[in-house]
């Protein structure tokens, strides 16, 4: 017999269709203000090539009775599909392709997808997923097949082709005429392979500088991170606080401000070259421009999240087998060379792999200090908005930049997905690490030291430079620009808000907290899929929930635009949209923090749960969810703080009323009130801060019955996987 | 878990209260943010139609025009630099229009409006030239450039600043400008002479005049509107205008096709060039030249009686075939040349 669960979908699947409105005027929301938003059987007779959808419920209710699996299914998927081909084909302007018109004649129209429509998608795809599990697909799990299903259907619409819309431009021409020969000539540049600069002084092709900035900073902050790790676990130095506290710091920063600090300090006329100028006499420079400056702000922002990884992996090396190997008169440097170090070394590949693609996505540092040297990121940006507008290139350098993060992301799983290190067992590990050697112990302390009080003076100019006049030069404490931005004036109707940043900073606290709920359960539903289940496709269904990360902002922006701006699916000017974009682009944080803790939960306690009768959906609410506390605070918090601190994705999409805090202080930055950004920052950077306390405070820690071992930092983001 | 599944109910309602007002007139503003919201301010005072503003750059805003051209989200684009307004008018993405207001305005904001069939007009005008940084000049006890010839002195080795005319119309304006004062021959040669002086090809084409405020390079190259709202920041800057003469912007508005409110939206433009609203400019240290002939030139603002213009070239060197072939000529002989 067919499970409830499809009948009541198959009734469910009556209600949009009778009572939702169907098309949406503006956007999906505004469908709900405007009075002539009718349901699909009320707008079916005036446009007759929504008939066929009503046919739907009416198959669906008999297939679900009579026990039809088959049937239900191909009955839903040509729902769907019909509802697909038929909105596409039909925009608010006519046919989509001209061709038609030559065969069925005038142009019909029709507005934009609303309600009605999302809910008659939603109940297909789960009338199919009842169809499917009938059929005894995914071990006849509903639940299993419904969640597939659904995300399938949402990172296709909102990662697939969104991103297709963009990247089939790199073969057309500006007017979009399908162009081949000009993408060979395009990709072809000297300015994206050029090797120039290793034998004379011109600079080099953006996608080599992009890579070697990469292994460059990937290097760097592995082996800082490491030796961070190793200060902080393995000797007396009581640094282990300050440093964990600094390392959460850059990843609530907002872009720009690092790099800002680095002028303030090493520029031309910053104060320390000043000092050095007036004191030593040494001759200023503009050394800071260029990929020495990039590195510097990458390495400050990216170092600490190679030490979260670094600090978990060197907890989970069993202090018992080195203390074994110094009880078998094995030196120090012995016992690191052959038992740390490979055991750690996984971990470093995870580090390094972090860094380089941390780098390679990176937009605002390179914009700041970037000077010649140019890179993806940025050029991606100009070809876009500069004076030559050229979409096309800004497609192909697109291209190049997913092709290299998709390496490395292959390289990654391939590299250190196969491999097991483990050496935590149920058993507890009663042995104490070895000292480190001498030499090494030295060496970290000669990095870690300077390197500490470096990301403290930074951290000083961003959190102090905007309440003062002018940082670096006259330090009067003012608290002029904060009032600039964050002011409260009594007015004629009571008090009102007249600073300048409030409408930004309301707007992005609402829209980020919206989406911190929304992007962590979709994450973590996914890594619980992509983890616990086995189905066909698994390795592509990855690949796709991966691909919005690994492309750059600047291209979600700009290909969120000409994919949602025109029916079927409207919403470029809404909230929704930029909710949409922050959920779908920081989605992987929550997928990675999901899968890591996970792979911590042994499968039994699901078995054990599935054999005393629980289903699926009741496992995953019971069992795995409570059990994923930490990666679900995680991943609400990397989630949230994300959205606050994103830029590049979100500059073409932001509007009059949805106004973003990080736009609002590049523009500040940009015409030089370096004062305002800066205050401003230090707001957000406070506001991150207590709301990564409530978070954790809401949810609540981890509840098993277990002794509190340290576990060390949240794993935060692609850190964990 | 209870509190996660309450997070997750109040997301989805806040994302249902957050529907949007409509307004009246959308405008899309290229200047700085402090000037477009007091314009839009001013406009909704004196007439009484709710307006809103979304801020970009000339080149941010175009690209979104572009791609929003199926179904536009904006009205009105007011301010930027006028190649990418002119690059609007050739692609068809802005409305033809015909002001009443027109025959009040100056010469070259109706030449402007010619130019592009009418799918545009000027706003105000600005002469392209280049400051220096006072202090870092009295510290090398250099003398000061006071021409385009100067720049490429060896005394300024590492000192001069300018952006990358392959992504700042700035840039451009001034790559255009020496073609059209030398002819293409010799203007290629003193760039390739500049190109050993130049410290930095800045992306943004505000970053130069900013840097040299700093004292992270001596001399930047900029519109001198600019370089004189940033001086009035309390910068030591000098503004300079070239003795050979040079090129200028014309900063431009265009209505855009197919936009929502069509009426407010011509209401909008009308005042935007009329007297109150070119008269608040330099209230927002925006010390251009007003084109609306009947307001006065801001005393802040460069003389224009010491500037010498050139006859500006825009229907050619605002085409995007000709823009295409300078910019590659500059960037494989000039950019890509040896340092």
């Amino acid at each position: 017999m067919m499970p409830l669960a499809a009948r009541a979908w198959a009734v469910a699947l009556a209600v949009p269709a009778l009572l939702l409105p169907w098309y949406g005027q503006e956007s999906l929301l505004a469908a709900l203000r405007a009075g002539d938003a009718m349901p699909l059987a009320m707008v079916a007779w005036a446009r007759p090539w929504l008939l066929p959808l009503l046919a739907v419920p009416l198959v669906a209710l008999a297939a679900s009775w009579r026990d039809a699996p088959r049937l239900l299914v191909a009955v839903s998927l040509a729902g769907l599909a019909w509802l697909c081909l038929e909105s596409l084909a039909i925009t608010h302007r006519g046919w989509a392709w001209a061709w038609i018109g030559g065969l069925l004649g005038a142009a019909p129209t029709q507005p934009a997808l609303g309600w009605g429509a999302l809910g008659y998608a939603l109940a297909c795809t789960m009338l199919a997923a009842a169809g499917l599990a009938r059929r005894g697909w995914c071990r006849g799990d509903m639940f299993v097949l419904g969640a597939i299903l659904l995300i399938l259907g949402a990172i296709l619409i909102f990662v697939f082709w969104p991103v297709m819309t963009v990247l089939i431009s790199a073969v057309r021409d500006n007017d979009g005429a399908f162009a081949p020969v000009l993408f060979w000539e395009k990709f072809s540049d000297r300015s994206i392979w050029g090797l120039e600069c290793l034998s004379d002084a011109r600079s080099c092709g953006a996608a080599w500088n992009t890579l070697f900035l990469a292994v460059l900073v990937g290097v760097l902050s592995t082996l800082l991170g490491l030796a961070f790790a190793l200060v902080a676990l393995r000797t007396g130095l009581p640094l282990k606080g300050p440093i964990r506290l600094l390392s959460l710091l850059p990843i609530i920063t907002p872009p720009f401000v690092i790099g800002l600090a680095l002028i303030i300090m090493f520029g031309r006329a910053g104060f320390i070259t000043s000092f050095l100028y007036q004191t030593f006499d040494i001759p200023r420079s503009r050394w800071l421009y260029g990929w020495p400056g990039v590195a510097i702000a990458q390495l400050l922002a990216f170092t600490p999240i190679a030490f979260l990884v670094l600090v978990g992996v060197l907890q989970a090396v069993a202090p018992s087998l080195e203390e074994a190997a110094g009880t078998l008169r094995a030196g120090r440097w012995h016992i690191f060379r052959t038992i740390t170090w490979p055991l750690i070394r996984p971990g470093l590949a995870n580090a390094f792999l972090i860094g380089f693609i941390e780098s390679m996505a990176d937009f605002g540092n390179p914009l700041m200090l970037g000077g010649s040297f140019n890179v993806l990121s940025t050029d991606i940006f100009f070809a876009v908005v500069g004076a030559a507008h050229d979409q096309g290139r800004a497609a192909i350098l697109g291209i190049v930049l997913l092709a290299f993060t998709m390496a490395a992301f292959t390289s990654q799983r391939l590299w250190v997905g196969t491999r097991s290190y483990t050496t935590v067992t149920g058993k507890g590990d009663g042995g104490v690490p070895p000292p480190l050697p001498l030499g090494l112990r030295a060496a970290c302390y000669a990095t870690v030291l300077p390197w500490l009080a470096l990301t403290v003076v930074v951290y000083g100019i961003i959190l102090g430079g905007g309440f003062v006049v002018s940082v670096g030069r006259d330090h009067t404490p003012t608290l002029k620009y904060f009032l600039t931005a964050f002011s409260i004036d009594r007015g004629v109707g009571g008090w009102f808000l007249s600073g300048s940043a409030w409408s930004s900073f309301l707007t992005t606290m609402q829209l980020s907290v919206i989406a911190m709920p929304l992007t962590a359960a979709l994450g973590l539903l996914t890594a619980w899929l992509l983890a616990r289940q086995e189905f066909r496709g698994r390795g592509a269904f990855e690949f796709l929930t991966m691909m919005s990360f690994a492309i750059p902002g600047t291209v979600i922006g700009i290909s969120y635009i000409l994919a949602f701006n025109t029916p079927p699916v409207e919403l470029t000017g809404t909230g929704t949209i930029l909710v949409l974009a922050f959920m779908f682009r920081n989605m992987p944080v929550g997928i990675r923090a999901g899968i890591a803790s996970l792979a911590q939960i042994d499968k039994s306690l699901d078995e054990a749960s599935l054999t005393l009768g629980a289903r699926s959906g009741r496992t995953f609410r019971l069992v795995i969810l409570p059990i994923l506390r930490p990666a679900i605070i995680a991943a609400m918090v990397y989630s949230f703080v994300r959205a606050v601190t994103a830029v590049s994705a979100v500059i073409f999409l932001t509007t009059a009323q949805y106004q973003l805090a990080t736009v609002y202080i590049v523009g500040r930055a940009e015409i030089g009130e370096y004062g305002i950004a800066l205050a401003y920052s230090a707001v957000l950077i406070v506001v991150m801060v207590a709301a990564l306390i409530a978070i954790r405070a809401l949810v609540g820690e981890q509840r098993i019955g277990r002794r509190q071992a340290d576990t060390g930092a949240v794993p935060i983001g692609l850190s964990a996987s | 878990m209870r509190h996660a599944a309450t997070l997750l109910a109040a997301a989805v309602l806040l994302t249902a209260a957050a529907l949007p007002a409509r307004a009246d007139v959308v405008v899309y503003c290229s200047a700085d943010e402090k000037i477009c919201r007091g314009l839009v301010t001013l406009f909704t005072k004196e007439t009484g139609i709710k307006a809103e503003m979304t801020r970009q750059s000339s080149g941010e805003t175009y690209a979104r025009v572009r791609a929003e051209k199926e179904n536009p989200r904006g009205d009105v684009w007011w301010a930027g630099t006028g190649d990418p307004h002119l690059q609007a008018a050739e692609e068809g993405l802005t409305e033809e229009y015909h002001s009443p207001l027109l025959p009040k305005l100056r010469d070259w904001a109706v030449k402007q409006a010619e130019r592009a069939k009418f799918r545009t007009v000027g706003v105000y005008m600005g002469a392209l030239g280049f400051g220096y940084n006072r202090e870092e000049l009295a510290r090398r006890k250099l003398a000061a450039p006071k021409c385009w010839a100067d720049l490429i002195k060896p005394e300024f080795k590492g000192e001069v600043q300018m952006a990358d005319p392959n992504s700042s119309g700035t840039a451009y304006t001034m790559l255009a400008t020496l073609v059209q004062l030398w002819g293409e021959e010799k203007a290629f040669d003193y760039l390739k002479k500049l190109n050993v002086n130049i410290n930095e090809y800045t992306k943004s084409g505000s970053a130069p005049v900013m840097a040299a405020g700093q004292g992270e390079t001596m001399i930047g190259v900029a519109f001198q509107h600019d370089v004189v709202m940033v001086a009035l920041t309390g910068k030591p800057l000098v503004t300079v205008s070239p003795c050979e003469g040079t090129g200028y912007e014309v900063g431009s508005m265009s209505l855009i096709k197919g936009g929502r409110n069509p009426v407010d939206a011509r209401k909008f433009y009308d005042w935007a060039l009329g007297v109150s609203a070119q008269s608040i400019m330099p209230k927002f240290a925006s010390y251009q030249v007003p084109s609306n002939a009947a307001v006065p030139v801001p005393k802040e603002a460069p003389d224009l009686s010491t500037i010498k213009l050139i006859d500006y070239d825009f229907a050619k060197y605002g085409s995007a075939a000709e823009r295409r072939r300078l910019l590659a000529r500059w960037t494989t002989e000039v950019k890509g040349a040896p340092r």
